[in-house]
């Protein structure tokens, strides 16, 4: 342990600091400030409970803060059904993304490994891409007179388009379609890193390689699934851009709920609400997927 | 062991296919001459001509790039700093908190981020515009650009270093003259991470920006909303192909590197 730093080692540990604490801890607390003020017709549209600036004497004004914005939460039944639908979609989504993701990424970590870093490429450069663009992608695809149904229609597999646009089922996809990388990256690692003589082992044993598959890979992949599955669950629960996109009006997601708030209702001490009570769903699964993360990390 | 491989490989042909197919007809019916996005009409190049007529859409991309330029830079400055911070101060005090800051952004829903930082901004009395959009993607930029950077570090030989200081280098010296430089690929991965990343914001760009400053997917959002035309996919294609220069450079430059060391 060293005594005393540098300036320059207490720049490099203080510049983070600083920037951490001035633009992601304080913008919390304000969110949480302004979800106990109420409304109103002003601009900043929002009644100020108390400033900074006023010193001790903001303490004697405490009492003034409102549960309105979070009363206004409890009676409508609409944000409860917002918060569980999102957990639904996220759920689900999560679920379709690992199904899909595992054999790939199995079948990524034992290729040949001449091979194994194209794949990786590969499986990453659709995250370079922009988001809101392989989103769009979806729109003409599954729209009722988009490209899949055309083939569907062509291949005489169905008789009528299917309405999978401005559903949740479209919302699933788009999840699933961009996550996807999120997921395949941790599953990957979690299974090129174990020692192929495990495999062989087990087939010493007498495990046939479907039995040596469930009993050895997938165990050994389970902190890969974790990370993988938190990857794509967290964000996906505030999701906007999807079900905006490819939800119908129908679709509940809180994070559009939020938006809306926000933006078309223009009710901030709504919306901070909503957003302080998705954060404090999101808290579990954040240390859960933070404590993997270091565990990774080494640190 | 040849039928596992067969799965295998088709596992690996229908998982890319998945990914890569509407990318694909993305950019495909960009060259699409009826303004039915889904219908072919033949061949053509009209779209491309008409996004150079649309001022709007080319002005908002010239925001996009010059916010991208400079909350890299800062998100890679500020991030390299809290890598170096991780791996080479010990347990200095708070570094679970540190971390925890580090990491949560990473999976932070953009709308929390971003209207937290609008709140911020506001209370602060700041005008909303170019400089709010830099620091608001510079603060999600630097936590990539910190974990990019903090996985090579952990895995450089700190004998290195240790060998620069007995020569008599500071451990500042050591670190510039030869920590950095060996990291010098993961921080340049870091700076076009958090680049790419505020090239490709919506959400956090909506609740930062103010009149003036619209970026290009704040730009292609609201005529998406309008109704999907041709020029979308071909401005999409334009940003694709940008994309895919950028990756196929950096992977060569990638595999010289690694011919050279070997």
């Amino acid at each position: 342990m060293k005594a005393r730093r540098s300036l320059a080692e207490r720049l490099v540990l203080g510049a983070p600091w600083a920037w951490l604490i001035v633009f992601f801890l304080i913008p919390f607390l304000i969110v949480v400030k302004i979800s106990l003020s109420e409304a109103a017709l002003a601009q900043p549209p929002y009644k100020p409970v108390f400033d900074l600036g006023d010193g001790w004497e903001a303490l004697s004004k405490l009492g003034e803060l409102s549960l309105s914005a979070y009363a206004g939460l409890a009676d409508d039944w609409l944000y409860a059904q917002a918060y569980l639908s999102s957990l639904r979609l996220a759920f689900v989504s999560t679920l379709c993304t690992l199904a899909l993701a595992y054999p790939l990424a199995y079948a990524m970590a034992r290729a040949p490994l001449r091979l194994r870093p194209i794949l990786v490429t590969l499986a990453v450069a659709p995250f370079w891409t922009s988001f809101l663009i392989r989103v769009y992608a979806w729109i003409t695809i599954l729209r009722d007179e988009g490209l899949l149904n055309h083939a569907l229609l062509w291949l005489g597999l169905i008789a009528e388009p299917l309405h999978i646009f401005a559903s949740d089922a479209a919302v699933v996809i788009g999840i699933v379609y961009s996550y996807l990388p999120f997921m395949v990256l941790p599953l990957y690692n979690a299974i090129a890193r174990q020692p192929p003589e495990l495999l062989e082992a087990a087939a010493d044993l007498g495990a046939s390689p479907t039995a040596a598959f469930w009993r050895v890979t997938v165990p050994l992949s389970m902190p890969g699934v974790l990370a993988g599955c938190l990857l794509v669950f967290i964000p996906a629960i505030g999701e906007f851009v999807i079900p905006d996109l490819l939800g119908g009006s129908d679709t509940l997601m809180i994070g559009r709920t939020l938006w809306v708030e926000f933006f078309d209702n223009r009710d901030w001490p709504a919306a901070s609400a909503v957003a302080v009570v998705l954060l404090a769903l999101l808290l579990g699964p954040m240390a859960l997927y933070e404590r993997s993360q270091m565990a990774e990390a080494g640190s | 062991m040849s039928k596992g491989s067969h799965t295998r490989t088709l596992a690996l042909l229908f998982g890319f296919s998945f990914l890569y197919a509407p990318i694909a007809l993305l950019v495909i019916y960009s060259f699409n001459a009826s303004r039915l996005v889904t219908v072919w009409g033949g061949f053509s190049t009209r779209w491309y001509v008409s996004l150079l007529e649309n001022d709007q859409l080319i002005a908002s991309a010239w925001m996009s790039l010059r916010v991208a330029f400079m909350s890299a830079l800062l998100a890679t400055v500020v991030g390299t700093c809290a890598a170096i911070a991780l791996t080479r101060f010990g347990r200095f005090r708070g570094r679970l908190v540190f971390s925890s800051m580090i990491y949560a952004p990473l999976v932070m829903p953009e709308v929390i981020t971003g209207l937290s930082l609008l709140l911020l901004f506001v209370a602060l009395d700041i005008p909303r515009g170019f400089w709010t959009v830099v620091v608001a993607h510079a603060t999600l930029g630097m936590c990539f650009v910190a974990v990019v950077v903090h996985a090579r570090l952990v895995t450089l030989d700190r004998s290195l270093e240790e060998a620069a200081m007995d020569l008599g280098a500071t451990p500042g010296r050591a670190l510039m003259s030869v920590t950095l430089p060996l990291a010098a690929p993961s921080i340049l991965a870091g700076y076009g991470l958090a680049f790419i990343l505020s090239i490709d914001d919506l959400v956090i760009a909506s609740f930062t920006s103010g009149p003036g400053s619209t970026t290009l997917p704040m730009r292609i959002y609201s005529q998406v909303r309008l109704g999907v035309t041709p020029e979308i996919n071909a401005i999409s294609t334009l940003l694709i192909a940008g994309v895919a220069l950028v990756l196929v450079l950096g992977l060569a430059l990638g595999l010289t590197e690694r011919r050279q060391r070997a």
